[in-house]
């Protein structure tokens, strides 16, 4: 028997169920269940964020100056966005400006994030989803080197360099000891790719594991560290001093023409590997477009990357700012984090509770009270959990939604928003690469096309990095070295009480924290992040989210081995230890619920 | 069996690299030249040792930090020195395939593999803050201890309990060793660890078959016996009275000392000012912020990280930085009487405020 949820998908929980738990190759916990049909098409999809680890409640009664090194621990993996996000939200409660040269450092930290999520994502996370690893030791290495130069220019591309890894590679295999490859779905059905382009993608999988600790030296160099470096409220702690005494303890000629050398090579890297190698991968998978989900209908980004400092406008922000609803290309609403009707989270199936749970909050009156229960349809006990019953609560994950809508956040969502507004360098970039595919635009709307818009906005970000060095090089060169706004940075200077709220595009979509500040320390903390609002469960009226809507309709080729079921959960980048951290803003007590 | 030195072999390593490779290995443990022949040895004799890698509540910067290993390099560890047969993080299968890499682990190398902590088990809420693979954290993470050889607890959480053990700590988040008391644990604190070492515990237990020599509090010696403050470039600024009074000011913009902006250095164990982080570009302090303290035990709760440290014995008692400080710009000479005084001092103390 079906259900038409209102945003149009037709569940059907009558046939046999499959339970992915651990779902491995992402950040955090996260638990999967499907119902196939006779055909094992998917028909049902359940997404259920399995960890809470509660870092507002931990939050208040801190220094607002303190939010971002412990907002910036809710993820290891997105390092910083958090940081930028909670920086922001505090120098919008407080009134407080940045000077340009902190502004352009703080996109270049972000920008190397982007990037440096991005090429992970895809070698390290998601590359095993398309690339048949035990295949890659039948290939021909001088067929591969020819596939290889003939998508790029990139230098290692001989016949002896495929020869050699394909020989190391069968002596690993051989040894019987295989590490993080054991088990996995090779030989599966749904892979696609010849042996020679699985050869070349696991030459490039090893050169990106040794070349993503490059990119991630931007942040280094301006914050002192990587993962988590230091960020600050009013500017960045690094001071500039190219040429006076003490430059060496500054950010001099030396630092900048490091982060100078680190974005050639990561540009290098990115245009001459990453982006030939997802297009031709996604080559021999443009017939399977599984997996759009939301995409198609609606999806939402708030924009980022400020080309001035401390203007949030949509029209100086280099990422683009607004929601489409029901895949109408032609309107872009405008997303306002103040508005109370906008941004709710609903709970009804999730492990919380409030009051009433037909209704949804706005996060700076939002309340999470934990309230874990199985429904009465669960199999298994609440401490050994078989089977979930998604008609009651079955999540750690929220309902977020935009007016009552479920929307796709990420970089997909973000080309859309993009695409639709018609910016060239989106536009442009997405219309290169479909026509050297050869689809339509609406091939977008897939696994596949979550995919590509990754690769495509690491490009954009890499160039983006680019221009914010030149930025600051050339501010620098005029005179300005000012880091640090340090007019307000006593609790003296602020107001008794204030509210503000921050936002960023963190690699996996729209991330925004809204923060109340009451005599100099943080009344109320909340976050609302990517994998909220792309894992969440359903909501009151019955809404999916984009994780179960990009399921449906997605036929197995072998249930006992659900490698679509990881290709499209994986195509969204999934954080669950950011999704699920939100705890009690009233700070009451938590008691232990007891389960029955 | 295979060996770490046959690896290593076939893939391309000649015979002089890889003693090279040991000889650096040695130094940068801080050993002498027979380690480095102890080293080959083992290296070329042992099978490579399987390596369970679990994860808990975290945030994922450990691994993400394992990754950018310069020397030895993650690829090289993962490939080469250790069979890292289950990581969530990276591993290829999922599901119940994963969770029977853990069956087959447990019984096929009992008592010989190791298994690697991230993230600790929250206790509240029957452990179900933590589900994985339907249950909670902890009975996995027990039931994965009861067969190991030795236990390593990755950077803040699972050492201490980290950002979610924090007060009120809702969860009940709680540090390995007060789940596990039967097994050696060594912990690698931090949030996260430097990269290079962790690759260097891992490499020390693979290639000295033993584990390195640790604390009182469980840490490995050879990275956590001194303080940040120790070894930082910016101590004679310190000695002498230099500070930065705000950010951004002309000390600042000269590399003075970060004391007064709130710097734990002064009392955090850990190798940052000596190894510093991504292959050696910088650490906190080089780039113009204190130190948090992140690898010391609920670093969270010792107050504001820009409040400043009080009652560090090291200018004696009647002094405090300003005092120094004011003494240093009044009289040249002062600079250099307050630098012996300094020296001499053995402990800081600090005292938690606010």
């Amino acid at each position: 028997m079906g259900i038409q949820t209102p945003n149009g998908f037709n569940l059907d929980n009558s046939g046999k169920r499959i339970v992915v738990d651990p779902v491995t190759r992402i950040e955090g916990h996260l638990r999967v269940e499907v119902n196939v049909d006779k055909n094992n098409v998917i028909r049902n999809a359940v997404s259920t964020g399995t960890m809470w680890r509660g870092i507002e409640v931990i939050l208040k009664g801190r220094d607002p100056r303190d939010a971002w090194a412990f907002t910036q621990r809710i993820c290891g993996v997105c390092t910083g966005t958090h940081a930028l996000t909670s920086v922001r939200a505090v120098e919008n409660a407080l009134g407080i400006t940045i000077p340009e040269n902190a502004n352009s450092i703080r996109n270049m930290m972000q920008l190397a994030l982007q990037v440096h999520d991005h090429l992970v994502h895809f070698y390290h996370l998601h590359a095993l989803d398309w690339v048949d690893v035990v295949s890659a030791l039948s290939a021909d290495p001088k067929a591969t080197s020819a596939l290889a130069q003939s998508i790029s220019d990139w230098p290692l591309s001989s016949p002896g360099y495929f020869k050699d890894l394909q020989i190391r590679l069968k002596k690993f295999v051989e040894s019987g000891q295989l590490g993080p490859f054991k088990n996995g779905y090779w030989g599966h059905a749904a892979y696609k790719l010849p042996p020679e382009a699985n050869l070349m993608a696991v030459a490039h999988y090893l050169e990106a594991l040794d070349f993503q600790k490059e990119i991630v030296k931007v942040q280094t160099i301006f914050g002192g560290k990587n993962p988590h470096p230091n960020w600050l409220v009013g500017g960045v702690p690094c001071a500039i001093n190219v040429d006076g005494t003490g430059a060496v303890g500054a950010i001099n000629m030396e630092r900048l023409n490091l982060v100078t050398s680190i974005i050639e090579q990561s540009i290098e890297f990115v245009e001459k590997v990453y982006v030939p190698d997802v297009l031709a991968i996604g080559s021999f998978y443009k017939d399977w477009l599984y997996g759009g989900g939301l995409s198609g209908k609606n999806v939402m980004g708030y924009g980022d990357i400020p080309e001035h400092a401390n203007d949030y406008s949509a029209a100086n922000l280099g990422l683009p700012r607004g929601v489409i609803l029901n895949g109408n290309l032609k309107e872009i609403f405008p997303v306002d984090h103040t508005d109370p009707e906008q941004i709710q989270e609903f709970v009804t199936h999730s492990w919380y509770k409030y009051p009433d749970e037909s209704k949804g909050l706005h996060p700076w009156d939002g309340i999470t009270e934990p309230n874990y229960k199985l429904g009465p349809a669960a199999k298994g006990t609440p401490t050994n959990i078989q089977e979930l019953d998604e008609a009651g609560k079955y999540s750690w994950i929220k309902a977020p939604r935009w007016r009552g809508n479920a929307v796709e956040v990420g970089p997909l969502a973000r080309y859309i928003v993009g695409y639709a507004q018609g910016k060239p360098e989106f536009k442009e970039p997405t219309d290169e690469f479909l026509k050297k595919l050869g689809v339509p635009v609406t091939a977008l709307f897939s696994t596949l096309g979550r995919t590509a818009a990754r690769a495509l906005e690491a490009q954009w970000a890499v160039r983006k990095m680019e221009h914010f060095q030149n930025k600051l090089i050339a501010n620098i060169k005029a005179g300005d070295t000012a880091t640090a706004n340090v007019d307000k940075w006593k609790p003296e200077a602020w107001p008794k009480e204030a509210k503000g709220v921050g936002f960023t595009e963190a690699p996996r979509g729209a991330l925004a924290h809204w923060i109340k500040v009451k005599d100099g320390k943080i009344e109320n903390y909340q976050c609302v992040v990517p994998t909220t609002w792309n894992g969440s469960p359903r909501d009151p009226k019955g809404n999916i989210g984009a994780f179960e809507a990009s399921l449906m309709d997605t036929p197995l080729a072998d249930p006992q081995k659900p490698l679509e079921i990881l290709r499209t959960i994986h195509s969204f980048d999934p954080c669950l230890a950011c999704s699920t951290h939100v705890m009690s803003e009233d700070g009451q007590e938590m008691t232990k619920v007891t389960v029955r | 069996m295979e060996t770490f030195y046959d690896v290593i072999r076939r893939q391309g390593v000649t015979r002089r690299s890889f003693t090279k490779f040991c000889s650096l290995t040695a130094a940068s443990l801080g050993l002498g030249s027979t380690a480095a022949v102890k080293m080959a040895h083992a290296l070329e004799t042992n099978p490579r040792i399987p390596v369970i890698w679990m994860h808990g509540l975290e945030c994922t910067c450990c691994s993400e930090s394992f990754i950018r290993s310069a020397h030895p390099l993650a690829k090289d560890v993962v490939l080469s020195m250790i069979s890292l047969d289950y990581d969530d993080t990276i591993m290829a299968a999922a599901g119940h395939q994963a969770e029977a890499i853990l069956e087959e682990t447990k019984e096929k190398y009992k008592g010989k593999y190791i298994l690697a902590v991230e993230g600790n088990p929250p206790l509240n809420e029957g452990g179900m803050f933590c589900i994985d693979g339907g249950k909670p954290f902890v009975e996995k993470l027990k039931w994965m201890a009861e067969d190991a050889m030795a236990i390593i607890a990755w950077g803040a959480c699972a050492s201490w309990g980290c950002v979610q053990a924090a007060k009120p700590n809702p969860t009940q988040a709680t540090p390995i060793d007060k789940v596990i008391k039967d097994k050696p644990i060594i912990k690698v604190p931090g949030c996260p660890p430097i990269a290079e070492v962790m690759t260097g515990v891992v490499t020390y237990v693979t290639t000295f078959g033993r584990l390195p020599e640790l604390d009182r509090q469980g840490r490995p010696k050879m990275f956590y016996s001194q303080r940040i403050h120790d070894k930082c470039y910016r101590r004679p600024h310190f000695d002498a009275g230099q500070f930065v009074e705000e950010w951004d000011d002309e000390a600042a913009r000269k590399g003075h000392c970060l004391y007064k902006m709130g710097c734990k250095g002064p009392t955090t164990y850990n190798a940052c000012s000596t190894v510093r982080w991504n292959g050696g570009v910088s650490f906190p302090i080089q780039s113009g912020h204190g130190c948090i303290g992140c690898s010391e035990e609920d670093f969270w709760d010792k107050g504001s990280f820009y409040d400043r440290l009080t009652k560090i014995q090291q200018f004696g008692i009647e002094h405090n930085a300003d005092e120094v400080g004011l003494a240093a710009a009044a009289v040249v000479g002062g600079a250099v009487a307050v630098h012996a005084g300094v020296t001499a001092v053995k402990r800081i103390t600090t005292k938690h405020d606010g």
